[in-house]
């Protein structure tokens, strides 16, 4: 629940108590936790079910709220084209960390997923695609040797059917608990997209709300076209770190999708709305090849 | 569970590879490769000095040396930006590496960085796109590549010029996701408690050995913040032998061999391994 709607449930049973002189006797109205939600950038209560609707975009502001991988496929692809791929990899703890069991269990609960990304082909406005969507839902979206590895066959398979590649981001970064291990992911990833790259094929990396560390360091940001979904945040350090680093109050819009766009990192931002259409377009522009 | 001193090695060579009187590149390259001739700048937007890159010869051949320096007197650190590089700084990287392969001279790589530098310049000019283009370039270079750890090997900002053939570490360096500090921030909430994060985070030499993730450690004898010759002399026999090894190696065998190397890193579990697991797809 919002700080803010309990906040002024809160405020309303003081008025009554106070003001009114009266208990709240007669039945409260019991609002179920996850019906509203508060829009972080307009500070906004909206319903859940308005939200959805609407695909996570709030109707006040337009601000894009975060939404999970399945909800991202069914927003990109044509109904039932995506057929799903390397569903059974789990992750280990390789280092032995404290916690990363936990941690896990945790993420699978709250994702229903086996780690952050889901990965396999689908189609598009038509367009046979190797798509992949980060969830941020699980362990902030890390990528650790499990995301790595499924980033990594999808682009070799998009290598080898010489399908294009889509993948959508939602990551803070490398995956701590794994170590050195989720940092070499990034050099993995990297070395397939540079073999896809050879081949002459296309990979459309969107970025969205928040792309970050050793993701945004490594296959994210390596797009022939790099899309910036609105409202998200795109940045190597996270901006905790630079104002630890700098002491200094960072600058208004700093690392957002505009501050990329404007400082030449991505192509071309989209609104959820036209994220499909836009692919669509895109893939249909790159479908014709010269001689 | 308090951790310092003598009962945890890990910490001991962080404060080893972070030690005051550590040489820092400029004295390897100063030791192993007497005629540097330092090339400058990324054509794109300045010269980082966090990272200085030049032409050498070294065992009868011409390489190009790429390095991370941190800076030795307090006006040099600040200079050197304490070896934190900016996006120019890995955009000249590329630009000298793509240099020599145009003439087939092998390239060298010394790292020794607390990790990219995370300010508001660094995230206009694009740190992550900087270090994500030379992941993947280096991939390919068609000339052998050899990395050596001297000190830190700080994260993202270390992998930037990190990808090779052989990759070896200095044997009081580091190499790790991010600092024993911000871990222990991350971990514990407290940033104090890096001597116990540094030993959960398997950061040594002989951890990476043993994951796959270098293929050589350094001997340092007495260490060389104490006398730097035993260890420098190493480093160049290593450099020495790899080359001689890679220059000899076909190009498409090179390459295919550096894919390798990264593409089998990593550790999980894949349950088709195990007969009879149910296999459910969600959509």
């Amino acid at each position: 629940m919002p700080d803010s709607l309990n906040e002024r449930k809160e405020k309303l049973a003081k008025f009554r108590k106070t003001i009114l002189n009266k208990e709240e006797t007669s039945c409260p109205v019991n609002i179920p936790d996850g019906l509203f939600v508060q829009c972080e950038k307009c500070q906004n209560v909206v319903y859940q079910r308005v939200l959805d609707a609407n695909d996570g975009v709030c109707p006040q502001c337009g601000f894009h709220f975060k939404i999970n991988a399945a909800k991202r496929l069914t927003l990109t692809v044509d109904p039932g084209s995506f057929i799903e791929r390397d569903i059974d990899l789990e992750s280990k703890n390789p280092l032995g960390m404290p916690e990363y069991e936990k941690k896990l269990a945790i993420g699978k609960e709250a994702s229903g997923m086996k780690d952050a990304f889901r990965s396999g082909t689908a189609i598009i406005g038509g367009h046979p695609v190797a798509i992949g969507v980060l969830d941020s839902t699980f362990m902030m979206g890390s990528m650790g040797s499990v995301v790595g590895e499924k980033v990594t066959r999808l682009i070799e398979l998009a290598t080898d059917k010489k399908l294009p590649l889509v993948i959508f981001s939602a990551s803070g970064g490398a995956r701590m608990q794994e170590g050195i291990l989720s940092l070499m992911q990034m050099a993995k990833t990297a070395a397939a997209l540079a073999l896809f790259h050879e081949a002459g094929l296309l990979y459309i990396s969107v970025l969205t709300n928040p792309t970050t560390g050793g993701v945004a360091a490594s296959f994210a940001s390596l797009g022939d076209i790099n899309i910036a979904e609105k409202s998200s945040l795109i940045g190597f350090a996270g901006p905790r770190v630079i104002k630890q680093t700098i002491r200094q109050e960072l600058p208004d819009g700093f690392q957002t999708d505009q501050f990329q766009l404007k400082h030449g990192a991505v192509d071309l931002i989209v609104e959820r709305k036209a994220m499909r259409t836009t692919l669509i377009r895109l893939l249909g522009f790159h479908e014709g090849r010269c001689q | 569970m308090m951790m310092n001193g003598y009962d945890n090695p890990a910490w001991e060579k962080v404060k080893l590879a972070r030690h005051p009187k550590r040489p820092t590149a400029v004295s390897l390259i100063k030791r192993l490769f007497p005629d540097f001739l330092e090339l400058h700048g990324d054509r794109q937007f300045g010269d980082d000095p966090a990272i200085i890159g030049g032409l050498a010869t070294f065992a009868g051949r011409a390489i190009t040396v790429i390095a991370q320096e941190k800076g030795t007197t307090t006006d040099e650190k600040i200079h050197r930006n304490f070896g934190m590089p900016h996006p120019e700084g890995y955009r000249k990287a590329i630009r000298l590496m793509r240099q020599a392969e145009k003439f087939h001279r092998p390239v060298v790589c010394i790292i020794d960085t607390p990790g990219a530098y995370p300010g508001i310049g660094a995230e206009e000019r694009s740190q992550a796109q900087a270090i994500a283009w030379n992941l993947r370039e280096m991939m390919r270079l068609q000339i052998p590549v050899v990395i050596v750890v001297l000190g830190e090997g700080g994260s993202g900002g270390a992998l930037g010029i990190g990808v090779g053939d052989t990759v070896a570490m200095f044997e009081n360096s580091i190499y790790s996701i991010l600092s024993p500090e911000g871990f222990a921030a991350i971990l514990f909430k407290d940033a104090v408690q890096a001597p116990q994060a540094a030993a959960l985070m398997k950061l040594t030499p002989e951890d990476l050995y043993g994951f796959g993730v270098i293929d050589a450690i350094i001997p340092e004898g007495p260490g060389i913040h104490i006398d730097a010759e035993p260890g420098f002399a190493a480093a160049g026999e290593f450099i020495a032998r790899s080359l001689a090894t890679l220059c000899d190696r076909p190009i498409a065998k090179l390459l295919n061999d550096r894919y390798r190397k990264f593409r089998h890193m990593g550790d999980f579990y894949e349950m088709q391994e195990h007969q009879g697991e149910a296999h459910e797809t969600k959509d």
